[in-house]
């Protein structure tokens, strides 16, 4: 009989034998050795049902269809920009995806996007080399322009986004700022100055506590005290139905995790 | 054979020098561990996958591991150690990387290189082992796919006593045939992935070393796990 020797929501490191036995099935960052389920990635242990895999937790981004993220323009081609996207590869953003102009040949690419500027964009495709399509056309997404830029951990980033949104509702709320969160672990955010001081002080603590249970509360009582005010939840949730200005990120399953690698793309909306 | 050898350090024969390992000591790295073994001690920082320059390096099939071993100026016994390459640290570069590269699997990160930087702040014998030791804790901490931790070693045949982790001491006790062999191991499939020698050693007892050695090296091993775990703060004790 199969034994599951490591728990879930454990941290599990490479080597480390998981479960014993063929009753488990090794998925993403855990393989089969002879009878044993080892971990192959630094990560957390999810058990679903026999399906033992683990939920990355350090690592670079790796970029996927239709994630949100923000890059910067870091070279400026024949028929696009190039951008750093934080991740080991960087992205193109072609003409025909990066304004609703028609842009004549020849035109001074500049006028559009200049060098460093950054952007919010989608990403339209990834090849098996990694080689990353973007897009400024949709809603939200678009040029930045002020503000200032934080960068935080690709993995943390379902934490700070919540769930359906919630944290980072609640800290536009609480501050004023404007944000938009990467899924490439780059934020965005605009506000007043001392507000966004706190806004990334928050991110910190989020970053630093967001494996501890009662993640939520923690970070409203903070934010209560740094901003003097009190936040009603209830409040949040409905003006955030009506607020429409910032880009609808996917949320990804609550866990944080990305889903199985189908193509089931348009599940994810 | 002598069983009454009796080392300086009165340590048992098959005992290794007191271990402290360590993951995320530099901040900035995507990956780092400090591991430290009586008096040797190194550090590894992993930065990577990251796209790889110039591009005729680039690896269209998968991501390359480069290694980089270097001993501090004042890391040795004293006289200055020069810093940059040398044909020593070279070599040690070289082999490091092919004692890690049969763990990892970088196919997911075509084009890139990961890199390995080991520094070795104090030295006492034995430094590509704790080297490889740190490398592995911190190519694991920066989340990299690696089928296991590799841990190594070093075993050595002393006045004819076969010893584990010899110390500077050890290391120069026996002028006429004292031998030195770094041995690093994969645990779980007991695939060794370095193997040097210095010295003269009968075939039968190198085969001896290699058993002698692989319950030590299963213990590193253990000992880089319990690194990481501690990091977040979860202990291998929990687990069970």
């Amino acid at each position: 009989m199969g034994e599951l020797i490591a728990k879930d929501k454990d941290v599990v490191v490479p080597g480390q034998v998981i479960a014993k036995g063929l009753d488990f099935l090794p998925s993403h960052g855990t393989y089969r050795l002879k009878d044993d389920v080892m971990a192959n990635k630094l990560g957390i242990l999810s058990v679903e049902g026999k399906v033992l895999k683990t939920i990355p937790i350090a690592g670079r981004y790796l970029p996927r269809k239709n994630d949100v993220i923000i890059g910067k323009v870091n070279d400026i081609l024949m028929s696009g920009w190039r951008l750093d996207i934080n991740s080991p590869y960087s992205a193109v953003l072609p003409l025909k995806d990066a304004s609703f102009d028609f842009i004549q040949k020849g035109t001074d690419l500049t006028r559009y996007f200049k060098l460093e500027d950054y952007a919010v964009a989608k990403i339209t495709n990834v090849t098996s080399q990694n080689l990353v399509d973007i897009t400024v056309k949709g809603p939200g997404l678009r040029k930045l322009k002020g503000g200032r830029i934080v960068k935080v951990s690709p993995h943390k980033v379902p934490r700070i986004i919540g769930k359906k949104g919630s944290m980072v509702s609640m800290i536009k709320n609480a501050t004023g700022c404007k944000i938009i969160v990467g899924q490439n672990g780059w934020v965005w955010m605009e506000g007043e100055p001392d507000m966004e001081v706190i806004v990334s002080s928050v991110l910190k603590k989020i970053q630093a506590e967001s494996h501890i249970p009662g993640l939520t509360d923690r970070v409203k009582t903070y934010l209560e005290e740094k901003t003097g005010k009190k936040i009603d939840l209830s409040q949040i949730n409905s003006e955030e139905k009506e607020s429409e200005d910032e880009p609808r990120f996917q949320h990804r399953n609550n866990n944080g995790n990305r889903p199985a690698n189908n193509n089931n793309h348009g599940e994810r909306k | 054979m002598s069983e009454e050898f009796e080392r300086p350090s009165k340590r048992k024969l098959d005992e290794t020098r007191p271990i402290e390992a360590e993951a995320g000591v530099i901040k900035k790295a995507d990956g780092s561990a400090r591991f430290k073994i009586g008096d040797t001690e190194a550090y590894a920082a992993v930065y990577g996958p990251r796209e790889l320059h110039p591009r005729f390096l680039q690896d269209p099939k998968t991501g390359i591991l480069r290694c980089n071993y270097s001993m501090l100026p004042f890391s040795g016994d004293g006289s200055r150690v020069r810093p940059g390459p040398s044909r020593r640290s070279k070599e040690i570069s070289l082999v490091s990387e092919k004692a890690l590269i049969p763990v990892m699997n970088l196919e997911d990160y075509p084009n890139t290189v990961v890199d390995v930087f080991i520094e070795l702040p104090q030295t006492d014998a034995g430094s590509r082992c704790a080297g490889i030791c740190a490398a592995s804790i911190a190519l694991a901490d920066a989340g990299l796919m690696m089928k296991d931790m590799v841990a190594a070693v070093s075993v050595g045949q002393v006045r004819g006593a076969m010893i584990i982790d010899l110390d500077g001491e050890e290391e120069h006790m026996d002028e006429n045939e004292g031998t030195d062999i770094p041995v690093a191991l994969i645990p779980s499939t007991e695939q060794i992935t370095l193997l040097q020698g210095d010295g003269i050693v009968h075939r039968n007892n190198l085969i001896k070393a290699i058993e002698m050695v692989k319950p030590a090296l299963k213990k590193i091993a253990e000992e880089q796990r319990k690194a990481l775990h501690k990091k977040y703060n979860t202990q291998i004790g929990d687990q069970k």
